[in-house]
Protein backbone atom coordinates (compact mmCIF):
# COMPACT_ATOMS: atom_id res chain seq x y z
CA UNK A 1 0.00 0.00 0.00
CA UNK A 2 1.01 3.38 -0.51
CA UNK A 3 1.86 5.77 2.06
CA UNK A 4 0.06 8.83 2.53
CA UNK A 5 2.07 12.08 2.29
CA UNK A 6 2.25 14.15 5.54
CA UNK A 7 0.43 17.26 3.47
CA UNK A 8 -1.98 14.07 2.52
CA UNK A 9 -2.25 13.35 5.93
CA UNK A 10 -3.27 16.77 7.23
CA UNK A 11 -5.80 17.75 4.47
CA UNK A 12 -7.69 14.48 5.94
CA UNK A 13 -7.59 15.55 9.36
CA UNK A 14 -8.01 19.28 8.36
CA UNK A 15 -11.38 17.61 7.23
CA UNK A 16 -12.30 15.74 9.73
CA UNK A 17 -12.27 18.39 11.92
CA UNK A 18 -14.25 20.72 10.07
CA UNK A 19 -16.92 17.96 9.51
CA UNK A 20 -16.97 17.65 13.40
CA UNK A 21 -17.31 21.29 13.70
CA UNK A 22 -19.61 21.75 11.16
CA UNK A 23 -21.85 18.82 13.08
CA UNK A 24 -21.60 20.29 15.93
CA UNK A 25 -23.08 23.53 14.83
CA UNK A 26 -25.58 21.22 13.12
CA UNK A 27 -26.85 20.28 16.39
CA UNK A 28 -25.90 22.19 19.12
CA UNK A 29 -27.46 25.57 17.55
CA UNK A 30 -30.97 23.87 16.90
CA UNK A 31 -30.72 22.47 20.16
CA UNK A 32 -30.50 25.74 22.03
CA UNK A 33 -33.26 27.93 19.97
CA UNK A 34 -35.80 25.10 20.22
CA UNK A 35 -34.91 24.70 23.54
CA UNK A 36 -35.59 28.86 24.22
CA UNK A 37 -38.76 28.22 21.91
CA UNK A 38 -38.13 31.85 20.67
CA UNK A 39 -39.57 31.10 17.47
CA UNK A 40 -43.12 28.55 17.04
CA UNK A 41 -43.80 26.78 14.46
CA UNK A 42 -45.69 29.27 12.36
CA UNK A 43 -42.12 31.42 12.15
CA UNK A 44 -40.68 28.21 11.16
CA UNK A 45 -43.31 27.61 8.49
CA UNK A 46 -42.99 31.28 7.15
CA UNK A 47 -39.15 30.63 7.06
CA UNK A 48 -39.74 27.53 4.80
CA UNK A 49 -41.94 29.29 2.85
CA UNK A 50 -39.79 32.46 2.07
CA UNK A 51 -36.54 30.50 1.77
CA UNK A 52 -38.50 28.30 -1.01
CA UNK A 53 -39.82 31.45 -3.12
CA UNK A 54 -36.31 32.70 -2.94
CA UNK A 55 -34.93 29.29 -4.11
CA UNK A 56 -37.36 29.13 -6.72
CA UNK A 57 -35.45 32.00 -8.31
CA UNK A 58 -32.18 30.46 -7.34
CA UNK A 59 -32.96 27.50 -9.52
CA UNK A 60 -34.25 29.08 -12.35
CA UNK A 61 -31.05 31.19 -12.72
CA UNK A 62 -28.92 28.04 -11.96
CA UNK A 63 -30.54 26.19 -14.72
CA UNK A 64 -28.83 28.38 -17.02
CA UNK A 65 -25.86 27.76 -15.42
CA UNK A 66 -26.22 23.92 -15.47
CA UNK A 67 -27.55 23.62 -19.30
CA UNK A 68 -24.37 25.65 -20.33
CA UNK A 69 -22.02 24.14 -18.55
CA UNK A 70 -23.76 20.99 -19.75
CA UNK A 71 -22.83 21.79 -22.99
CA UNK A 72 -19.55 23.90 -22.75
CA UNK A 73 -18.01 22.89 -19.94
CA UNK A 74 -17.73 26.28 -19.07
CA UNK A 75 -19.30 28.47 -16.29
CA UNK A 76 -20.95 31.23 -17.93
CA UNK A 77 -20.32 34.08 -14.83
CA UNK A 78 -22.22 37.10 -16.85
CA UNK A 79 -25.32 34.79 -16.39
CA UNK A 80 -26.04 36.82 -13.33
CA UNK A 81 -26.13 39.69 -15.69
CA UNK A 82 -28.47 38.04 -18.34
CA UNK A 83 -31.32 38.07 -15.31
CA UNK A 84 -30.51 41.68 -14.51
CA UNK A 85 -31.14 42.30 -18.08
CA UNK A 86 -33.99 40.62 -17.89
CA UNK A 87 -35.53 42.59 -14.54
CA UNK A 88 -34.58 45.85 -16.10
CA UNK A 89 -36.28 45.56 -20.02
CA UNK A 90 -39.04 44.29 -17.94
CA UNK A 91 -39.22 47.27 -15.93
CA UNK A 92 -39.29 49.77 -18.75
CA UNK A 93 -42.51 47.50 -19.96
CA UNK A 94 -43.99 47.53 -16.69
CA UNK A 95 -43.28 51.50 -16.36
CA UNK A 96 -45.09 52.33 -19.43
CA UNK A 97 -48.05 49.73 -18.77
CA UNK A 98 -48.21 51.22 -15.07
CA UNK A 99 -48.20 54.78 -16.50
CA UNK A 100 -50.71 54.03 -19.18
CA UNK A 101 -52.99 52.48 -16.07
CA UNK A 102 -53.47 49.06 -17.81
CA UNK A 103 -52.10 47.02 -14.36
CA UNK A 104 -55.02 48.39 -12.16
CA UNK A 105 -57.83 45.76 -13.21
CA UNK A 106 -57.41 41.94 -12.15
CA UNK A 107 -57.19 41.43 -16.05
CA UNK A 108 -55.08 44.40 -16.69
CA UNK A 109 -52.63 42.78 -14.59
CA UNK A 110 -52.53 39.44 -15.81
CA UNK A 111 -52.54 40.62 -19.05
CA UNK A 112 -49.65 43.18 -17.96
CA UNK A 113 -47.86 40.28 -16.24
CA UNK A 114 -48.02 38.02 -19.59
CA UNK A 115 -46.66 41.34 -21.36
CA UNK A 116 -44.00 42.41 -18.70
CA UNK A 117 -42.74 38.93 -19.04
CA UNK A 118 -42.27 38.46 -22.54
CA UNK A 119 -40.78 41.60 -22.62
CA UNK A 120 -38.35 40.39 -20.50
CA UNK A 121 -37.72 37.02 -22.07
CA UNK A 122 -37.19 38.66 -25.51
CA UNK A 123 -34.37 40.90 -24.03
CA UNK A 124 -32.97 38.42 -21.43
CA UNK A 125 -32.64 35.67 -24.65
CA UNK A 126 -31.27 38.56 -26.62
CA UNK A 127 -28.67 39.82 -24.42
CA UNK A 128 -27.57 35.25 -23.60
CA UNK A 129 -27.39 34.86 -27.44
CA UNK A 130 -25.41 37.67 -28.57
CA UNK A 131 -23.00 36.65 -25.32
CA UNK A 132 -22.37 32.94 -26.94
CA UNK A 133 -21.99 34.85 -30.82
CA UNK A 134 -19.87 37.65 -29.71
CA UNK A 135 -17.65 36.37 -26.40
CA UNK A 136 -17.67 33.00 -26.44
CA UNK A 137 -17.99 31.54 -29.68
CA UNK A 138 -15.10 32.98 -31.18
CA UNK A 139 -13.16 31.47 -28.31
CA UNK A 140 -14.62 27.86 -28.45
CA UNK A 141 -11.22 26.18 -28.64
CA UNK A 142 -9.54 28.55 -26.46
CA UNK A 143 -7.62 26.92 -22.95
CA UNK A 144 -10.96 26.98 -20.42
CA UNK A 145 -9.21 30.04 -18.48
CA UNK A 146 -9.80 32.33 -21.57
CA UNK A 147 -13.59 32.24 -21.94
CA UNK A 148 -13.70 32.19 -18.21
CA UNK A 149 -11.65 35.41 -17.76
CA UNK A 150 -14.16 36.64 -21.08
CA UNK A 151 -17.39 36.10 -18.95
CA UNK A 152 -16.22 37.86 -16.14
CA UNK A 153 -15.38 40.99 -18.74
CA UNK A 154 -18.76 40.65 -20.39
CA UNK A 155 -20.46 40.64 -16.59
CA UNK A 156 -19.16 44.53 -15.92
CA UNK A 157 -19.43 45.18 -19.70
CA UNK A 158 -23.41 44.40 -18.86
CA UNK A 159 -23.45 46.17 -15.73
CA UNK A 160 -22.03 49.22 -16.21
CA UNK A 161 -23.48 49.37 -19.80
CA UNK A 162 -26.77 49.29 -17.77
CA UNK A 163 -25.34 51.42 -15.48
CA UNK A 164 -24.56 53.93 -18.37
CA UNK A 165 -27.71 54.14 -20.15
CA UNK A 166 -30.10 53.69 -17.54
CA UNK A 167 -28.00 55.32 -14.33
CA UNK A 168 -26.77 53.72 -11.53
CA UNK A 169 -29.60 54.32 -9.53
CA UNK A 170 -32.49 52.19 -7.81
CA UNK A 171 -35.74 51.76 -10.36
CA UNK A 172 -38.68 51.14 -8.91
CA UNK A 173 -41.00 48.34 -10.17
CA UNK A 174 -44.99 49.59 -10.65
CA UNK A 175 -47.13 47.69 -7.65
CA UNK A 176 -49.72 45.19 -9.12
CA UNK A 177 -52.45 45.47 -6.61
CA UNK A 178 -53.49 41.59 -8.12
CA UNK A 179 -50.51 40.64 -6.08
CA UNK A 180 -50.76 42.56 -2.80
CA UNK A 181 -51.34 41.01 0.70
CA UNK A 182 -51.23 37.41 1.20
CA UNK A 183 -53.13 34.18 1.92
CA UNK A 184 -53.66 32.47 4.91
CA UNK A 185 -53.57 28.71 5.88
CA UNK A 186 -54.34 28.29 9.20
CA UNK A 187 -52.11 30.90 11.17
CA UNK A 188 -49.79 31.53 8.87
CA UNK A 189 -50.25 34.15 6.33
CA UNK A 190 -48.50 33.17 2.60
CA UNK A 191 -47.68 36.39 0.46
CA UNK A 192 -49.20 35.39 -2.84
CA UNK A 193 -46.68 36.85 -4.36
CA UNK A 194 -44.25 34.19 -2.86
CA UNK A 195 -46.94 31.50 -4.32
CA UNK A 196 -47.26 33.01 -7.51
CA UNK A 197 -43.32 32.70 -8.22
CA UNK A 198 -42.95 29.01 -6.79
CA UNK A 199 -45.89 28.10 -8.86
CA UNK A 200 -44.25 29.53 -11.83
CA UNK A 201 -40.78 28.47 -10.92
CA UNK A 202 -42.46 25.04 -10.68
CA UNK A 203 -44.32 24.83 -13.86
CA UNK A 204 -41.21 26.16 -15.58
CA UNK A 205 -38.82 23.59 -14.24
CA UNK A 206 -41.34 21.05 -15.00
CA UNK A 207 -41.38 22.21 -18.66
CA UNK A 208 -38.07 22.49 -18.90
CA UNK A 209 -37.24 18.69 -17.84
CA UNK A 210 -39.60 17.40 -20.18
CA UNK A 211 -38.43 19.08 -22.64
CA UNK A 212 -35.06 17.96 -22.25
CA UNK A 213 -36.05 13.88 -21.81
CA UNK A 214 -38.47 13.95 -24.15
CA UNK A 215 -38.65 15.98 -27.00
CA UNK A 216 -36.27 15.73 -29.96
CA UNK A 217 -34.30 18.88 -29.64
CA UNK A 218 -34.09 18.29 -26.16
CA UNK A 219 -32.15 14.44 -27.15
CA UNK A 220 -29.91 16.50 -29.01
CA UNK A 221 -29.01 18.51 -26.32
CA UNK A 222 -28.01 15.57 -24.05
CA UNK A 223 -26.30 14.14 -27.31
CA UNK A 224 -24.01 17.55 -27.47
CA UNK A 225 -23.71 17.84 -24.12
CA UNK A 226 -22.18 13.48 -23.80
CA UNK A 227 -20.04 14.05 -26.71
CA UNK A 228 -19.97 17.44 -29.75
CA UNK A 229 -18.39 15.77 -32.35
CA UNK A 230 -20.53 12.49 -32.60
CA UNK A 231 -23.28 14.22 -32.25
CA UNK A 232 -22.00 16.47 -35.19
CA UNK A 233 -21.99 12.65 -37.43
CA UNK A 234 -25.48 11.98 -36.20
CA UNK A 235 -26.57 15.29 -38.17
CA UNK A 236 -26.79 17.48 -35.13
CA UNK A 237 -26.15 21.14 -35.75
CA UNK A 238 -23.62 21.96 -32.61
CA UNK A 239 -23.82 25.27 -32.98
CA UNK A 240 -27.64 25.70 -33.12
CA UNK A 241 -27.72 23.14 -30.53
CA UNK A 242 -25.36 25.59 -28.37
CA UNK A 243 -27.74 29.06 -29.01
CA UNK A 244 -30.44 27.16 -27.85
CA UNK A 245 -29.46 26.03 -24.85
CA UNK A 246 -28.38 29.75 -24.31
CA UNK A 247 -31.73 30.72 -25.43
CA UNK A 248 -33.11 28.68 -22.81
CA UNK A 249 -30.68 29.64 -20.22
CA UNK A 250 -31.60 33.40 -21.11
CA UNK A 251 -35.51 32.86 -21.05
CA UNK A 252 -35.25 31.09 -17.94
CA UNK A 253 -33.21 33.72 -16.37
CA UNK A 254 -35.92 36.40 -17.71
CA UNK A 255 -38.54 35.04 -15.83
CA UNK A 256 -36.83 34.95 -12.53
CA UNK A 257 -35.75 38.43 -13.00
CA UNK A 258 -39.40 39.81 -13.83
CA UNK A 259 -39.95 37.13 -10.38
CA UNK A 260 -36.97 38.93 -8.40
CA UNK A 261 -38.78 42.44 -9.01
CA UNK A 262 -41.88 41.26 -8.24
CA UNK A 263 -40.77 40.60 -4.60
CA UNK A 264 -37.95 43.65 -4.03
CA UNK A 265 -40.27 45.76 -6.42
CA UNK A 266 -36.82 47.55 -7.58
CA UNK A 267 -34.57 47.42 -10.06
CA UNK A 268 -30.86 48.46 -10.19
CA UNK A 269 -27.89 48.00 -12.39
CA UNK A 270 -26.13 45.08 -9.99
CA UNK A 271 -28.58 43.30 -8.75
CA UNK A 272 -27.63 40.32 -11.09
CA UNK A 273 -24.28 40.27 -9.01
CA UNK A 274 -25.68 38.00 -5.74
CA UNK A 275 -28.31 36.22 -7.18
CA UNK A 276 -26.09 35.34 -9.84
CA UNK A 277 -23.42 34.04 -7.33
CA UNK A 278 -26.26 32.45 -5.35
CA UNK A 279 -27.51 30.35 -8.55
CA UNK A 280 -24.06 29.28 -9.50
CA UNK A 281 -24.03 27.94 -5.73
CA UNK A 282 -27.30 26.44 -6.19
CA UNK A 283 -26.16 24.40 -9.31
CA UNK A 284 -22.40 23.14 -7.87
CA UNK A 285 -24.45 22.10 -4.70
CA UNK A 286 -27.20 20.24 -6.85
CA UNK A 287 -24.55 18.90 -9.52
CA UNK A 288 -23.58 21.10 -12.40
CA UNK A 289 -24.49 19.71 -15.14
CA UNK A 290 -27.21 18.41 -13.99
CA UNK A 291 -30.89 19.67 -14.69
CA UNK A 292 -32.83 18.46 -11.69
CA UNK A 293 -30.03 19.01 -9.31
CA UNK A 294 -30.13 22.98 -10.10
CA UNK A 295 -33.40 22.94 -9.16
CA UNK A 296 -33.14 20.77 -5.99
CA UNK A 297 -30.22 22.99 -5.45
CA UNK A 298 -31.55 26.37 -6.00
CA UNK A 299 -34.36 25.53 -3.41
CA UNK A 300 -32.09 23.71 -1.24
CA UNK A 301 -30.47 26.79 -1.00
CA UNK A 302 -33.01 28.69 -0.84
CA UNK A 303 -34.37 27.32 2.34
CA UNK A 304 -31.38 26.93 4.03
CA UNK A 305 -30.15 30.33 3.60
CA UNK A 306 -33.78 31.20 5.36
CA UNK A 307 -33.70 28.94 7.68
CA UNK A 308 -30.15 29.16 8.93
CA UNK A 309 -29.44 31.82 10.65
CA UNK A 310 -32.38 31.29 13.06
CA UNK A 311 -32.16 27.49 13.02
CA UNK A 312 -28.45 27.74 13.25
CA UNK A 313 -26.41 30.54 14.54
CA UNK A 314 -28.86 32.03 16.53
CA UNK A 315 -28.40 29.30 18.77
CA UNK A 316 -25.19 29.70 19.62
CA UNK A 317 -25.71 33.23 20.28
CA UNK A 318 -24.19 35.03 17.30
CA UNK A 319 -26.05 38.58 17.84
CA UNK A 320 -27.30 39.10 13.98
CA UNK A 321 -27.42 35.99 12.58
CA UNK A 322 -29.93 37.17 10.25
CA UNK A 323 -26.86 39.39 8.52
CA UNK A 324 -25.20 36.19 8.39
CA UNK A 325 -27.31 34.32 5.30
CA UNK A 326 -25.12 35.23 3.30
CA UNK A 327 -22.48 33.80 4.82
CA UNK A 328 -24.21 30.25 5.46
CA UNK A 329 -24.83 30.06 1.76
CA UNK A 330 -21.41 30.25 0.63
CA UNK A 331 -20.11 28.46 3.76
CA UNK A 332 -22.49 25.25 2.24
CA UNK A 333 -20.91 25.87 -1.33
CA UNK A 334 -16.97 25.79 0.29
CA UNK A 335 -18.86 22.11 2.56
CA UNK A 336 -19.70 20.91 -0.71
CA UNK A 337 -17.03 21.42 -2.14
CA UNK A 338 -14.71 19.83 0.50
CA UNK A 339 -16.87 17.32 1.00
CA UNK A 340 -18.89 16.27 -2.61
CA UNK A 341 -17.47 18.20 -5.40
CA UNK A 342 -19.97 16.37 -7.77
CA UNK A 343 -22.78 17.71 -5.61
CA UNK A 344 -25.94 16.60 -4.59
CA UNK A 345 -27.04 14.45 -7.77
CA UNK A 346 -24.01 14.35 -9.34
CA UNK A 347 -21.80 11.90 -10.95
CA UNK A 348 -18.19 11.30 -11.32
CA UNK A 349 -18.28 10.83 -15.09
CA UNK A 350 -15.16 9.39 -16.68
CA UNK A 351 -13.44 12.18 -18.53
CA UNK A 352 -14.75 11.53 -22.26
CA UNK A 353 -11.56 10.21 -24.72
CA UNK A 354 -9.85 12.90 -26.23
CA UNK B 1 -19.02 7.88 -61.91
CA UNK B 2 -18.00 6.99 -58.62
CA UNK B 3 -20.44 7.70 -55.73
CA UNK B 4 -17.96 8.71 -53.30
CA UNK B 5 -15.15 10.54 -55.12
CA UNK B 6 -11.98 11.66 -52.74
CA UNK B 7 -9.40 13.72 -54.69
CA UNK B 8 -5.87 14.76 -53.83
CA UNK B 9 -6.80 15.72 -50.50
CA UNK B 10 -4.52 16.98 -47.70
CA UNK B 11 -5.57 17.51 -44.38
CA UNK B 12 -4.06 19.09 -41.35
CA UNK B 13 -4.23 18.09 -37.36
CA UNK B 14 -2.32 21.19 -36.33
CA UNK B 15 1.50 21.57 -37.57
CA UNK B 16 1.03 17.62 -38.30
CA UNK B 17 0.21 17.53 -42.28
CA UNK B 18 -1.84 14.09 -42.08
CA UNK B 19 -2.97 13.77 -45.50
CA UNK B 20 -0.44 14.26 -48.37
CA UNK B 21 -2.78 14.02 -51.61
CA UNK B 22 -5.16 11.25 -50.76
CA UNK B 23 -7.12 9.81 -53.34
CA UNK B 24 -9.78 7.18 -53.10
CA UNK B 25 -13.48 6.24 -54.89
CA UNK B 26 -16.13 4.22 -53.52
CA UNK B 27 -19.20 2.68 -56.25
CA UNK B 28 -22.17 2.39 -55.37
CA UNK B 29 -22.87 -1.12 -53.48
CA UNK B 30 -19.28 -1.72 -52.91
CA UNK B 31 -17.32 -2.16 -49.73
CA UNK B 32 -14.62 -0.75 -50.08
CA UNK B 33 -11.51 -0.89 -47.24
CA UNK B 34 -8.43 1.07 -45.92
CA UNK B 35 -5.82 -0.40 -44.20
CA UNK B 36 -2.52 0.70 -43.20
CA UNK B 37 -0.69 1.09 -39.83
CA UNK B 38 -1.15 3.28 -36.70
CA UNK B 39 -1.13 6.65 -37.84
CA UNK B 40 -0.96 6.26 -41.60
CA UNK B 41 -4.21 8.64 -41.93
CA UNK B 42 -6.85 6.38 -41.79
CA UNK B 43 -9.34 8.00 -39.70
CA UNK B 44 -8.23 11.11 -40.58
CA UNK B 45 -9.11 10.36 -43.95
CA UNK B 46 -12.78 9.32 -43.00
CA UNK B 47 -13.08 12.40 -40.33
CA UNK B 48 -11.91 14.60 -43.74
CA UNK B 49 -14.81 12.60 -45.16
CA UNK B 50 -16.99 13.34 -42.86
CA UNK B 51 -16.23 17.02 -42.33
CA UNK B 52 -14.96 16.72 -38.83
CA UNK B 53 -11.66 17.81 -40.63
CA UNK B 54 -11.89 20.80 -42.90
CA UNK B 55 -9.11 19.53 -45.66
CA UNK B 56 -6.72 22.02 -46.38
CA UNK B 57 -6.45 21.28 -50.01
CA UNK B 58 -8.65 18.53 -52.22
CA UNK B 59 -12.11 17.70 -53.06
CA UNK B 60 -14.52 15.44 -51.85
CA UNK B 61 -17.32 14.55 -53.79
CA UNK B 62 -20.65 12.62 -53.31
CA UNK B 63 -22.64 11.87 -56.46
CA UNK B 64 -20.27 14.86 -58.09
CA UNK B 65 -21.50 17.58 -55.74
CA UNK B 66 -18.59 18.92 -53.93
CA UNK B 67 -18.97 18.33 -49.90
CA UNK B 68 -15.85 19.27 -48.66
CA UNK B 69 -16.64 22.75 -47.29
CA UNK B 70 -19.62 21.47 -45.57
CA UNK B 71 -20.23 21.42 -41.80
CA UNK B 72 -20.55 17.36 -40.56
CA UNK B 73 -24.77 17.85 -40.26
CA UNK B 74 -24.87 19.06 -43.29
CA UNK B 75 -22.54 16.26 -44.92
CA UNK B 76 -24.93 13.67 -43.01
CA UNK B 77 -27.94 15.02 -44.65
CA UNK B 78 -26.16 14.55 -48.14
CA UNK B 79 -25.99 11.09 -47.05
CA UNK B 80 -22.73 10.56 -45.18
CA UNK B 81 -22.42 8.70 -42.01
CA UNK B 82 -19.85 8.43 -40.41
CA UNK B 83 -19.56 5.55 -37.47
CA UNK B 84 -16.56 6.69 -35.69
CA UNK B 85 -13.82 4.99 -33.75
CA UNK B 86 -14.65 4.14 -30.66
CA UNK B 87 -18.09 3.79 -31.40
CA UNK B 88 -19.05 7.24 -30.06
CA UNK B 89 -22.23 6.04 -28.14
CA UNK B 90 -23.82 8.24 -26.00
CA UNK B 91 -23.69 6.69 -22.40
CA UNK B 92 -26.03 8.54 -21.01
CA UNK B 93 -29.11 8.08 -23.53
CA UNK B 94 -30.87 4.93 -23.86
CA UNK B 95 -30.66 2.37 -26.75
CA UNK B 96 -33.42 3.18 -28.16
CA UNK B 97 -32.81 7.31 -27.81
CA UNK B 98 -29.23 6.32 -29.17
CA UNK B 99 -31.13 5.09 -32.50
CA UNK B 100 -33.39 7.72 -32.87
CA UNK B 101 -30.29 10.43 -32.60
CA UNK B 102 -29.24 8.19 -35.40
CA UNK B 103 -32.50 9.27 -37.42
CA UNK B 104 -32.22 13.03 -36.00
CA UNK B 105 -32.10 14.70 -39.74
CA UNK B 106 -35.18 12.46 -40.97
CA UNK B 107 -38.67 13.18 -40.71
CA UNK B 108 -40.58 10.12 -42.19
CA UNK B 109 -41.83 8.36 -38.67
CA UNK B 110 -43.33 5.58 -40.60
CA UNK B 111 -39.88 4.90 -42.53
CA UNK B 112 -37.73 5.66 -39.13
CA UNK B 113 -40.17 2.88 -36.92
CA UNK B 114 -39.58 0.33 -40.17
CA UNK B 115 -35.65 1.31 -40.29
CA UNK B 116 -36.02 0.54 -36.42
CA UNK B 117 -37.35 -2.96 -37.10
CA UNK B 118 -35.13 -3.69 -39.30
CA UNK B 119 -32.74 -2.42 -36.97
CA UNK B 120 -33.64 -4.81 -34.30
CA UNK B 121 -33.92 -7.77 -36.70
CA UNK B 122 -30.59 -7.73 -37.33
CA UNK B 123 -29.44 -7.21 -33.71
CA UNK B 124 -32.10 -8.72 -31.35
CA UNK B 125 -29.89 -7.69 -28.40
CA UNK B 126 -30.19 -4.29 -28.96
CA UNK B 127 -33.99 -4.71 -28.73
CA UNK B 128 -33.55 -6.56 -25.11
CA UNK B 129 -31.98 -3.68 -23.85
CA UNK B 130 -33.87 -0.68 -25.47
CA UNK B 131 -34.56 0.73 -22.40
CA UNK B 132 -30.94 0.46 -21.02
CA UNK B 133 -28.93 3.60 -21.01
CA UNK B 134 -26.17 3.17 -24.14
CA UNK B 135 -23.09 2.72 -21.39
CA UNK B 136 -24.03 -0.26 -20.03
CA UNK B 137 -23.60 -2.62 -22.89
CA UNK B 138 -20.98 -4.78 -23.50
CA UNK B 139 -18.40 -3.65 -25.81
CA UNK B 140 -19.68 -5.88 -28.44
CA UNK B 141 -23.16 -4.50 -27.73
CA UNK B 142 -22.30 -0.74 -28.08
CA UNK B 143 -20.65 -1.51 -31.65
CA UNK B 144 -23.87 -3.03 -33.07
CA UNK B 145 -25.39 -0.16 -31.70
CA UNK B 146 -23.11 2.03 -33.08
CA UNK B 147 -23.49 0.24 -36.67
CA UNK B 148 -27.27 0.21 -36.22
CA UNK B 149 -27.21 3.78 -35.39
CA UNK B 150 -25.67 4.79 -38.30
CA UNK B 151 -27.88 2.90 -40.85
CA UNK B 152 -30.61 4.48 -38.73
CA UNK B 153 -29.93 7.56 -41.16
CA UNK B 154 -30.22 5.61 -44.31
CA UNK B 155 -27.40 6.42 -45.72
CA UNK B 156 -25.87 6.61 -48.86
CA UNK B 157 -22.30 5.82 -47.84
CA UNK B 158 -21.38 4.38 -44.31
CA UNK B 159 -17.97 4.76 -43.08
CA UNK B 160 -16.79 2.15 -40.68
CA UNK B 161 -13.93 3.10 -37.98
CA UNK B 162 -12.31 0.42 -36.64
CA UNK B 163 -15.17 -1.67 -36.17
CA UNK B 164 -13.54 -4.75 -34.36
CA UNK B 165 -11.88 -2.14 -31.94
CA UNK B 166 -11.26 -3.94 -28.90
CA UNK B 167 -13.80 -6.95 -29.53
CA UNK B 168 -13.56 -10.66 -28.76
CA UNK B 169 -12.56 -12.86 -31.29
CA UNK B 170 -16.12 -14.47 -31.62
CA UNK B 171 -17.31 -10.85 -31.72
CA UNK B 172 -14.93 -9.94 -34.48
CA UNK B 173 -16.33 -12.49 -36.74
CA UNK B 174 -19.61 -11.46 -35.83
CA UNK B 175 -19.45 -8.14 -36.48
CA UNK B 176 -17.57 -8.50 -40.06
CA UNK B 177 -20.67 -10.76 -41.06
CA UNK B 178 -22.72 -8.49 -40.01
CA UNK B 179 -20.67 -5.95 -42.66
CA UNK B 180 -21.23 -8.13 -45.13
CA UNK B 181 -24.82 -9.22 -45.25
CA UNK B 182 -25.99 -5.45 -44.60
CA UNK B 183 -23.68 -5.17 -48.38
CA UNK B 184 -25.39 -7.92 -49.63
CA UNK B 185 -28.79 -7.95 -48.84
CA UNK B 186 -29.32 -4.41 -48.33
CA UNK B 187 -26.96 -2.94 -50.93
CA UNK B 188 -25.11 -0.98 -48.19
CA UNK B 189 -22.28 1.13 -49.47
CA UNK B 190 -19.55 1.29 -47.27
CA UNK B 191 -16.19 2.68 -46.77
CA UNK B 192 -14.56 0.71 -44.29
CA UNK B 193 -11.11 1.32 -41.84
CA UNK B 194 -9.65 -1.83 -40.16
CA UNK B 195 -6.23 -2.65 -38.00
CA UNK B 196 -7.28 -6.32 -38.85
CA UNK B 197 -6.37 -6.10 -42.42
CA UNK B 198 -6.77 -9.73 -42.98
CA UNK B 199 -10.22 -9.84 -41.85
CA UNK B 200 -10.98 -6.64 -43.92
CA UNK B 201 -9.65 -7.93 -47.23
CA UNK B 202 -12.01 -10.74 -47.05
CA UNK B 203 -15.28 -8.74 -47.04
CA UNK B 204 -14.03 -6.35 -49.03
CA UNK B 205 -14.26 -5.62 -52.98
CA UNK B 206 -11.30 -3.42 -53.30
CA UNK B 207 -8.62 -1.98 -50.94
CA UNK B 208 -6.46 0.89 -50.39
CA UNK B 209 -3.37 0.36 -48.39
CA UNK B 210 -2.23 4.22 -46.80
CA UNK B 211 0.85 4.79 -45.74
CA UNK B 212 2.00 8.11 -43.68
CA UNK B 213 -0.81 10.02 -45.41
CA UNK B 214 -0.21 8.64 -48.75
CA UNK B 215 -2.08 6.19 -50.82
CA UNK B 216 0.58 3.06 -51.58
CA UNK B 217 -1.22 0.76 -53.23
CA UNK B 218 -4.66 -0.24 -54.45
CA UNK B 219 -6.57 -2.84 -56.05
CA UNK B 220 -9.48 -5.47 -55.97
CA UNK B 221 -8.87 -7.39 -52.57
CA UNK B 222 -8.09 -10.32 -53.73
CA UNK B 223 -5.34 -9.26 -55.45
CA UNK B 224 -3.68 -7.27 -52.42
CA UNK B 225 -3.97 -10.27 -50.16
CA UNK B 226 -1.76 -11.98 -52.46
CA UNK B 227 0.93 -8.68 -52.73
CA UNK B 228 4.03 -9.94 -50.97
CA UNK B 229 4.55 -6.61 -49.66
CA UNK B 230 1.05 -6.60 -48.09
CA UNK B 231 2.04 -9.80 -46.81
CA UNK B 232 4.59 -8.91 -45.26
CA UNK B 233 3.51 -5.30 -43.79
CA UNK B 234 0.02 -5.96 -42.59
CA UNK B 235 -0.94 -9.46 -43.09
CA UNK B 236 1.56 -10.60 -40.35
CA UNK B 237 2.86 -13.60 -41.95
Amino acid sequence: MRRSTTGEQLATAMRWLTAIAVVGVLIYGPFQILRSGKYGPENWIAFVIFGLSQGSLYALIALGYTLVYGILRMINFAHGEVFMSGAYIGFFAADALNRAGRLDSTGGALLGLAVITLVAVAGSTTIAVLLERIAYRPLRRAPRLVPLITAIGASLFLQYTFSGLFGSGLRTYPTIDLLKGSFRVGSVPILKVHVLVFVAAVGLMTALYLFVQRTRAGRAMRAVSEDKDTAALMGINVDGVIVQTFMLGGALAGVAGVLHALIYGQVVFNMGFQPGLKAFTAAVLGGIGNVPGAMLGGLFLGVVESLGPALFLEGLGIPAPHQLKDAIAFSLLVLVLVFRPTGILGERVAEKRA
Amino acid sequence: MALLEVHDVHSHYGNIHALKGVSLTVDEGEIVTLIGANGAGKSTTLRTISGLIRPSAGSVRLGGRDIAALKPHAIVAEGVVHVPEGRGIFARLTVDENLSIGAFIRSDAAGIAADLERVFESFPRLKERRRQAGGTLSGGEQQMLAIGRGLMARPRVLLLDEPSMGLAPILVEEIFTIIRRLNAEEGTTILLVEQNALAALDVAHRGYVLETGVVRLSGPAGDLKRDPAVIEAYLGV
